[in-house]
């Protein structure tokens, strides 16, 4: 236990210090894995402890996106009030996939939230009055006192180290707990009584919340939001990061968000066949660390210590 | 041992010379580095690739040095995708300190890297980039589109021609995103106004596979002449198609320039042949700078070049005359992004001298061209007539124009007769 809060401690201090030791794009750069690590982790609460892999959070995400672009450049709203309205409008949206999507496990939940997601892309890219169409929503929507990338860097950090808090809470609650029970045996936990898809539901509109709020950083971050960013892509990117960093430990997520971002932008830098390099990589992890990269890290201490 | 201290020497020699050239010429400031975005990955891969080696071919042929600096070009892969176009400008901007960028193909691209220098102030030039609005309504100062086209441009001209044809009926197929609009809405004002009718607009999605749910539906209406606006594969998707169901030689096809493209048509055959467009490139023009680039590009990439490679090479002749006027000085931008509006092109490829007009947008000579054969069999486009001197107001008061909406799938400026 010791032993973690020390780590714990080293990555908070090493968090803290970026603007300083990596500035300018660096930092913009570690903002954007920390709002993806997010993301991650949404994703991860579904398919690492209720066993219910998502395609649909990239979708959820840029709806949170889209409204706060929306209601603060078009509307000409309030940065804050946009923010409670991506919020809401992610949420809701999680509510509609969960509806649809919690009768299933497996491939067939794979399909259903994939579906959701491309529903969601086609109205954002064929409702052109609203969304922009193809050319999507442009403009700085990031509130007056964190407009500087230094303070926007630290206000992504404590956003991100708050939620990261409130995700494990959630994961390691007793709620939390009957999820894990959900994805060990559905039939089992039905039969102690619970009621399954209650579980379940809450447990997508949860998850659903977080990728929200992920997409309502991202929108303060990139001003920009088109379809590429409720699109498939999206999704399966950020769910790579999950399988990267290693699934059911929230903290992988962090690692595959940060292993792939610095990938992408350092391998892009050298080659332009980086899409390549990417998917050698993806596959030499599964071969080589299936439990992803945290959980073979703990699996090489394990037996190291043991 | 020998050989080593022999390494040595070398490397001394080697350092002195270098510091004693830094010394001699005191004005060294490094390169100027411009920061070119392509898409090298995605749906328009094979455009960006030519994008890359026209710029580039510029810059070897004047050997890589102009206003008294060298150049040094990075380029960074937009993956056809706005967030990585805006992700990689970012980093051209903030890690590798580029004076300026230049690039990119998909207008949706363009306009996430333009909202960005807004911010910033960064100068950025669109060779291809065509929004209508980045140089009418929404104007942003540091962005400027050197040797590019705006999308209503070219097809107003072609719109002169048909109705000269006396073509007085038309179908539009367009492509239903800003780009289609904006080419399509061009021409369908300026024929309409002309008192031709548009009988009846298809809009259809980027990428589809299939067209024949609409060609019975033209031809049942009967029209003079189709309007076709089409870029990437669905350009040579429609093009196969129109001749498969024979409607080829019974009604003309005008296209877009993209349509008919070198970078669509050196893969297409006789079923392209005949096709009527408008655009300020015509590489089948007889003209000395124009026959030279054609050839040059021919040469070094064993095919014709496309709209990409011609608006990026002819984009950074345009940089080149720039970089001369402020002796190398980018740093002082406001004087820089001058120089580069005050740019009096001769001797282009893009034909007599081009400059800008007040708003930004180059006025050129836009050619009506036809897809015909060259004599050694390969496709091109050939010129059949020209309307000198082309703005994008065409002949409309910009003041004026500029107070109705701009085009959109709603809207084309289509007069009621």
């Amino acid at each position: 236990m010791r032993r973690s809060a020390a780590v714990f401690a080293v990555v908070a201090a090493a968090l803290c210090v970026v603007p300083f030791v990596a500035p300018g794009y660096k930092t913009s750069l570690a903002t954007e894995m920390l709002i993806f690590a997010v993301l991650a982790m949404s994703i991860d609460v579904l398919a690492g402890y209720a066993g219910r892999t998502s395609l649909g959070h990239g979708a959820i995400f840029g709806i949170a996106a889209y409204v706060v672009l929306y209601y603060v450049t078009v509307a000409g709203g309030h940065p804050w009030v946009g923010a409670m309205l991506g919020l809401l409008a992610a949420t809701a949206a999680a509510v509609v996939f969960a509806l649809l999507a919690i009768r299933t496990s497996g491939v067939y939940f794979l399909l259903i939230t994939l579906a959701l997601g491309m529903i969601v892309w086609g109205i954002c890219l064929r409702w052109t009055s609203v969304t922009g169409g193809e050319n999507g929503l442009r403009g700085s929507v990031r509130p007056e006192w964190v407009a500087g990338p230094v303070p926007f860097y630290y206000f992504v950090l404590a956003a991100t180290a708050l939620m990261s808090f409130a995700l494990w809470r959630f994961v390691h609650s007793p709620f939390g707990l009957t999820l894990r029970g959900i994805r060990e045996s559905e039939s089992r936990m039905r039969a102690l009584g619970y009621d399954v898809s209650l579980h379940l539901f809450i447990g997508f509109v949860v998850s659903g919340f977080f990728a929200g709020a992920a997409g309502v950083l991202y929108a303060f971050f990139n001003s920009f939001a088109s379809p590429a960013t409720v699109a498939l892509a999206q999704s399966v990117a950020a769910l790579l990061m999950v399988l990267v960093g290693g699934v059911g430990t929230l903290v992988g997520s962090f690692v595959g968000a940060v292993a792939i971002i610095s990938l992408e932008n350092f391998v892009s830098f050298h080659t332009e066949r980086w899409p390549m390099v990417l998917g050698l990589v993806f596959i030499a992890t599964m071969i080589f660390a299936p439990e992803g990269l945290l959980g073979r890290a703990r699996l090489v201490l394990e037996r190291r210590s043991a | 041992m020998k050989r080593r201290s022999f390494l040595q020497t070398l490397g001394t020699t080697l350092f002195a010379m270098s510091s004693w050239t830094r010394r001699a010429f005191p004005a060294d400031r490094g390169p100027i580095r411009i920061g070119l975005l392509s898409p090298l990955t995605g749906v328009i891969a094979a455009g960006g690739r030519e994008l890359v080696d026209g710029f580039n071919l510029y810059w070897e042929q004047i050997g890589r040095k102009a206003g008294g600096r060298e150049i040094e070009v990075v380029v960074e892969d937009d993956a056809s995708n706005p967030n990585t176009a805006l992700q990689k400008a970012r980093r051209l901007v903030e890690q590798r300190e580029v004076h300026m960028l230049v690039g990119d193909i998909l207008a949706n691209t363009g306009l996430a890297v333009a909202e960005y220098v807004k911010g910033n102030g960064v100068p950025y030039f669109i060779p291809v980039i065509a929004a209508d609005d980045l140089t009418q309504r929404k104007r942003i100062p540091n962005v400027i589109r050197i040797a590019g086209y705006s999308a209503s441009q070219s097809t107003r001209p072609l719109a002169d021609y048909a109705l000269k044809k006396g073509v007085r009926k038309v179908i539009t197929v367009s492509q239903d995103y800003t780009f289609g609009h904006e080419q399509c809405g061009g021409f369908c004002q300026v024929f309409s106004e002309g008192g031709g009718s548009v009988l009846q607009q298809f809009w259809h999605p980027l990428n589809t596979p299939d067209f024949s749910p609409y060609l019975p539906q033209i031809q049942a209406l009967q029209p003079d002449a189709v309007f076709a606006m089409e870029t990437g594969a669905d350009g040579s998707r429609f093009i196969q198609q129109w001749a498969n169901f024979g409607l080829k030689d019974k009604i003309q096809l005008f296209t877009s320039m993209n349509a008919t493209d070198q970078s669509i048509i050196r893969t297409l055959g006789p079923e392209a042949e005949g096709v009527i467009s408008a655009g300020h490139f015509c590489e089948g023009r007889d003209d000395p700078a124009n026959k030279k680039f054609v050839a040059d590009y021919e040469k070094a990439f064993g095919k014709l070049p496309s709209i990409y490679a011609f608006s990026h090479y002819s984009g950074a002749m345009w940089l080149a005359e720039a970089f001369k006027a402020v002796g190398g000085n980018v740093e002082d931008r406001p004087r820089f992004l001058e120089a580069v509006r005050k740019v009096k092109l001769s001797a282009s490829p893009l034909g007599r001298e081009v400059s800008l007009d007040k708003y930004g947008n180059p006025i050129y000579d836009i050619y009506i061209r036809k897809v015909v054969r060259r004599p050694d069999g390969k496709l091109w486009n050939s010129p059949i007539e020209v309307y000198p001197g082309v703005s994008q107001f065409w002949k409309y008061d910009p003041e004026q124009y500029m107070k109705q909406p701009s085009y959109s799938r709603e809207f084309h400026g289509i007069k009621k007769a």
